[in-house]
């Protein structure tokens, strides 16, 4: 795992800066248990849980990801940057230590409830305190 | 068994009768039936109505939010990369609660073809309606 962080305009949102994360992560897991007959898809997704100044609690997706019944079940993904910007509401990430990542997984049936599971356990990625100038992604 | 009278005479009065009677009874299940049928209909809207009451919503069949406080929401449409800012309108920037209609909890697939024939095709709409009702209307009390 590895962070650096930038402080950037975030153009789509208020004209303010605001802290943009960058995070690099391997992901290993076997979803096998979780498919029977009426598991039509799983709807994976990595979301980043902390504190800050500005709001007591924020849950960003990072990335996400489709697997459906058939495919490969056991995930072996390396080096993976994250699908969607990380971009604080604020500077909260700096010389954050307490930001956790946790996987998550809707289980879409072909008929019934859609459940919600959050996997137990989190990784920690502690911010730097500083901010990157430059950064290629 | 009818019994010709003869021109003049009137016919015995129990025929009369029996006709009368079951014209009576007919007249009088008939309405029987209709106020069953009203019932039935008058019920069903009650429930609607009181449900409308209860949850104080126009359209009570959804899932109902807990309050959470202020919660803001940044939401991202399923099938594109970008976040649905530009669908906010002008100026928003987060979604809050009372922003949210509802949330996925459940599949029933293709049950909902029936609504959507009854949407397209009206007759189809008509039809269940009279043949509901005629189904209310001539059951017999057993």
């Amino acid at each position: 795992m590895f962070t650096s962080r930038k402080n950037v305009e975030d153009f789509t949102g208020p004209r303010e800066r605001s802290d943009l994360g960058f995070i690099t992560f391997d992901i290993t897991a076997d979803l096998e248990n979780i498919f029977d007959w009426n598991v039509k898809q799983l709807f994976l997704y990595l979301s980043a849980e902390y504190s800050t100044k500005n709001n007591a609690l924020n849950q960003v997706v990072l990335w996400d990801k489709i697997v459906l019944r058939g495919d490969n079940p056991k995930l072996l993904l390396k080096d993976m940057k994250t699908k969607y910007f990380f971009f604080d509401d604020g500077n909260g990430l700096k010389g954050n230590r307490n930001v956790t990542l946790t996987l998550s997984w809707n289980v879409v049936p072909n008929a019934g409830i859609l459940p919600l599971v959050t996997g137990s356990g989190h990784v920690s990625v502690p911010f730097p305190d500083t901010y990157e100038i430059t950064k290629s992604y | 068994m009818v019994r010709a009278g003869a021109a003049g005479t009137p016919l015995p009065a129990s025929g009369l009768d029996i006709f009368g009677d079951l014209r009576k009874m007919n007249k009088r299940q008939l309405y029987y039936q209709v106020l069953n049928f009203a019932m039935i209909v008058s019920s069903a809207l009650m429930i609607w109505k009181g449900l409308i009451v209860l949850t104080g919503s126009e359209s009570p069949i959804v899932v109902v939010l807990r309050d959470n406080g202020d919660i803001k929401f940044l939401t991202k449409g399923d099938n594109n990369e970008v976040d649905d800012r530009g669908l906010y309108k002008e100026g928003q920037n987060w979604l809050e609660k009372k922003d949210v209609v509802g949330r996925a909890r459940g599949f029933l697939p293709y049950v909902g073809m029936v609504t959507i024939i009854m949407n397209d095709y009206p007759k189809f709409k008509y039809a269940l309606l009279a043949v509901m009702g005629a189904y209310v209307l001539l059951k017999r009390e057993s």
